[in-house]
């Protein structure tokens, strides 16, 4: 059993030719040793078998689901194209298109409305005074906790034909009869921005709370109006916000299984319940894994884009 | 009357919170800046000479009284619509923005053409001389030439009344002393209308036109430097400015009994009646010493002295055991010839001694 | 008077910002209510009853998803923190070291992945698992709930072991504490916030849990959330409000303890 070494202090950084140091030596093993298991349950059950589904989505379809171990493209060739099964002619898989393209577009939809209600909403929570915020801030943290299917539970409940929604529409008199709402792609975009938007107001708020208010003072008594104060003084300064909270939104929205599947019925599918499809009824375990790597994949290019925005928004500490 | 009157406060009040916490922190201020003069707000933290600064500026609003501008009321516009700018003691510059963009801020906010504005910017930049920083990032300069953008920031617009919120309490000394001269060589190229705020009562003395001393929200007095520090109308201004002798006595015909003993002539206008106790105020560089026994001479003991170069303290003790301070000049040989012990008359300065109202 | 100015005021942000609670909240509120509906639906309303708590209450299926929530929760909790601890122990304060970065991400990776695609992964692989062992236990799902819940135990863990100075342990090895009993005695009562802060997050996050679950579970073995989730695409009852709210409750219950601890131990 590895021993845990009390630190002296911060340690320099590891530097390529410096003379052994057994101490040193010592703590770099102890760290690993403890990580060790850690990284074990990680790698059998979260990375691991990834890798393992990437090797499955070069195999065979099952006959009842399933995979036959025989080296096969047809899994990544489906995910894009498909086969006439009369002439062979190779086409553009719409179905497949379909689904990808109402993905991404109420993904970018949900991260646009959460921004553009949770901005207002983190402003106010980081205007408040000081004895009040922690207030503000346990009501936005405690939907942002709930189940997630509780949530979209509560949404479909609410916007529902005979849901409170449509009820209070009838109500004030603006509509006669109900309107359709519930499994259709603006249900969806509703669950998501409903269930995401803590997603952004947290990190706005991180932003916006480490924003130096006098900022302000000066944008106003050099004759700005409240409008460019806002759009040139203080959305360029809190934006590493703006792209954590739209990466926290757009990433989990782009692969949301449930709230898809509850709000939006057999038929608007998302990627995420496509990629079920494959497991269940399609029996296609291989397109099944393509896809899910093509969801990875597009996670990771967007991933890398945050990381490249927040290095380029480095510059720009408010003066102290 | 209103065309030399850049800014004027009348009755300025303004309290902040509420019931049992409400704190006044400007208490009936009234006071007028004229067009063109450097007017400082001196006193120590907390006396409101801050809140008055920004009742001006616009981001406070008055709990009552009003704010004139160029004799108009200006009390209910919001700081945007008031041609007033204001060196922030923070700075305030915007990180995201280079030199040259700070500058021409607030000439982009009026929709100036943009010629004019890189014109003006470049004129500014010349102005404190930093036109090699232009391109820079606030974040890469030293503190003073951050505060020299501020300044020129503030000044680009051309605005009517200047405000500087303490701008130089954030450098080190020498920066300090050049920069108070950078000041006073800019409000005069400019003719602009400068409102200092400090509590630095050296710097008041030194760059400002006239000085308003203020205490816990109040205006304790007006004038120019030398009025203010030869003539004190109360106890804080003489402790605050300076420092001061301070002897209490009775009022009597033709001047005043020191409860020390002896009796001190003074010429005094409106002197309060006869047998009113009053406070008398003397600079230590206004008294002299007199050998012990001289006629009308105060008597005095000396306690100790200290040598301080140019100058040499000695304090004394008065019968009464009254501390006094005196600073002599110190003589060609280095040696005052002071005796611990030895006695001594105090004579002070004709006209030096100023009877105060509290 | 004039109107005093707010430098801190922007046009309808205030207005935009109140209409986010109400909207936030509503629905909660409206699913809340309907499971104390006396009628069968969950939109109409017919008094005010105690019936479908009870009916959950009563409800075998109920009964056996809750225990086996619990059951699942509390055993990938106990795992995931005690790795989350040791791993937080042996990359912080310890200075920077090669494959340090490689971890992090691997620690943290749980979060970057999408769920689906974990759950996807995850159903490959047990499924060839079960295939080989025939085993049909739990054992799948606390495996998998204790790997995507490391993340969550380790986040706090690490920020408060950084933020403990060592002086005291310092003090310690120099009264002639082993390293052990240094550890035992005086570093982890410090931690101990933190790591009760992440045991409950990986409690809590490992209860609500519905995709992974989903995939990974073989046929019967639900937890509240699956059951939930089955029930959604039947005839929806009040049962599913009650649940709800019962859940609802508990996560509210774990949240307040965690900030006063917070709010205390600061």
């Amino acid at each position: 059993m590895a021993t845990p070494t009390p630190a002296p202090g911060p340690m320099p950084p590891d530097r390529p030719g410096q003379a052994p140091d057994p101490i040193r030596a010592r703590q770099i093993r102890n760290g690993w040793l403890l990580s060790a298991p850690a990284l074990f349950i990680l790698l059998i059950a979260a990375s691991g078998p990834l890798a393992v589904m990437a090797v499955y989505s070069f195999l065979t379809p099952g006959d009842y689901g399933g995979v036959r171990w025989v080296f096969s493209t047809e899994g990544w060739f489906r995910v894009f194209f498909q086969r006439d099964i009369f002439d062979g002619t190779v086409s553009m898989a719409d179905a497949h298109v379909t689904i990808l393209w109402r993905s991404v577009r109420l993904s970018i939809l949900t991260t646009a409305i959460t921004f553009a209600v949770g901005f207002p909403t983190a402003w106010f929570i980081a205007t408040r005074p000081p004895s009040r915020r922690a207030m503000w801030l346990f009501l936005i943290t405690i939907p942002f906790w709930t189940n997630l299917l509780i949530r979209t539970f509560a949404i479909n409940e609410v916007i529902r034909n005979e849901g409170i929604l449509n009820s209070i529409l009838i109500g004030i008199g603006l509509i006669e009869r109900p309107i359709q709402i519930l499994y259709t792609d603006t249900a969806v975009l509703i669950g998501m921005a409903y269930v995401y938007l803590p997603l952004m107001v947290l990190p706005l708020f991180a932003a916006i709370d480490r924003f130096d208010m006098r900022l302000l003072e000066a944008g106003y008594d050099l004759y700005a109006d409240r409008w460019r104060v806002l759009r040139r003084v203080i959305l360029p300064i809190v934006r590493p916000g703006i792209v954590a909270g739209s990466i926290l939104v757009f990433v989990p929205s782009l692969g949301a299984y449930v709230t898809p599947r509850i709000l939006g019925g057999g038929r608007n599918m998302m990627i995420g319940n496509f990629i079920e499809l494959q497991f269940g009824q399609g029996r296609n375990w291989p397109l099944g894994a393509a896809l899910s790597m093509m969801l990875l994949l597009i996670v990771l290019v967007a991933l890398l884009f945050y990381v490249r925005a927040m290095n380029r928004a480095g510059g720009g500490s408010p003066h102290g | 009357m209103s065309d030399t009157v850049a800014v004027e406060a009348r009755r300025a009040v303004k309290t902040f919170g509420q019931g049992e916490f409400a704190v006044r922190a400007l208490d009936d201020v009234s006071v007028t800046i004229r067009k063109g003069e450097f007017f400082t707000l001196l006193g120590p933290s907390g006396c409101g000479k801050t809140t008055l600064l920004r009742l001006i500026a616009g981001f406070e609003t008055p709990t009552s009284g009003r704010i004139l501008l160029d004799g108009a009321d200006i009390t209910a516009l919001p700081p945007n619509r008031r041609p007033v700018n204001t060196v922030f003691q923070s700075y305030a510059l915007f990180p995201h923005l280079s030199v040259a963009q700070n500058i021409g801020f607030g000439l982009e906010m009026q929709g100036r053409p943009k010629s004019e504005v890189s014109e003006t910017v470049e004129r500014m930049l010349a102005l404190v001389q930093l036109e090699a920083m232009a391109g820079r990032r606030p974040g890469q300069l030293s503190g003073g030439q951050q505060q020299r953008v501020a300044l020129a920031r503030a000044l680009a617009p051309r605005p009517k009344v200047l405000l500087l919120d303490e701008p130089l309490s954030a450098l080190d000394l020498k920066l300090r002393k050049e920069m108070q001269i950078e000041l006073k060589r800019l409000q005069h190229e400019t003719g602009i209308t400068f409102v200092f705020v400090t509590h630095d009562q050296e710097e008041a003395l030194t760059m400002s036109d006239r000085i308003g001393v203020m205490s816990q929200g109040k205006i304790l007095q007006i004038g120019d430097p030398r009025s203010i520090y030869t003539a004190p109308n109360s106890r804080f201004v003489a402790s605050f400015i300076g420092e001061t002798n301070f002897l209490t006595g009775r009022m009597a015909p033709g001047g005043v009994t020191l409860d020390s003993g002896g009796m001190l002539a003074l010429e005094a206008a409106n002197a309060p009646p006869e047998g009113t106790p009053v406070t008398v105020a003397v600079r230590p560089e206004q008294v002299r010493l007199a050998p012990g026994d001289e006629d009308g001479a105060l008597p005095a003991t000396i306690a100790h002295w200290v040598y301080f170069g140019t100058d040499t303290h000695c304090h004394l003790h008065l019968a009464d055991g009254t501390g006094v301070v005196a600073r002599l000049q110190s003589p060609a040989s280095g040696d005052p010839g002071l005796e611990r012990g030895a006695r001594v008359g105090l004579r002070f300065a004709p006209g030096a001694v100023q009877l105060l109202g509290d | 008077m004039a109107r005093p100015f707010s430098v801190t005021a922007l046009p309808g942000f205030g207005l935009i910002a109140v209409a986010v609670f109400v909207a936030l909240y509503a629905p909660i509120v409206t699913l809340v209510a309907y499971s104390f509906n006396a009628a069968n639906s969950i939109t109409v309303w017919g008094g005010f009853s105690f019936r479908w708590y009870l009916a959950a209450w009563e409800n075998r299926a109920v009964q056996e998803a809750t225990i086996r929530s619990l059951i699942i929760a509390t055993s990938a909790s106990a795992v995931a923190t005690t790795l989350a601890t040791m791993a937080a122990l042996g990359t912080t304060r310890r200075g920077r070291f090669r494959g340090q970065t490689m971890i992090y991400v691997m620690i943290n990776q749980p979060l970057m992945v999408p769920e689906i695609v974990t759950a996807v992964a995850l159903l490959i692989v047990f499924a060839g698992v079960r295939v080989a062992t025939g085993y049909t236990g739990l054992g799948y799902l606390i495996l998998a709930h204790s790997a995507f819940c490391i993340p969550f135990a380790y986040l706090p863990i690490r920020a408060r072991l950084e933020g403990m100075d060592n002086s005291l342990e310092t003090a310690a090895a120099d009264l002639y504490a082993s390293p052990w009993r240094t550890f035992r005695r005086v570093t982890l009562p410090m931690m101990a916030p933190g790591i009760a802060a992440g045991a409950m997050l990986a409690f809590v996050i490992s209860l609500d849990d519905v995709i992974i679950t989903e995939f990974v579970k073989t046929a019967g073995q639900d937890t509240l959330p699956t059951y939930m989730l089955g029930q959604m695409r039947r005839a929806i009852t009040p049962e599913v409000n009650a649940i709800s709210t019962a859940l609802l409750a508990l996560t509210v219950l774990l949240l307040t303890a965690f900030f006063l601890l917070g709010r205390k131990r600061s």
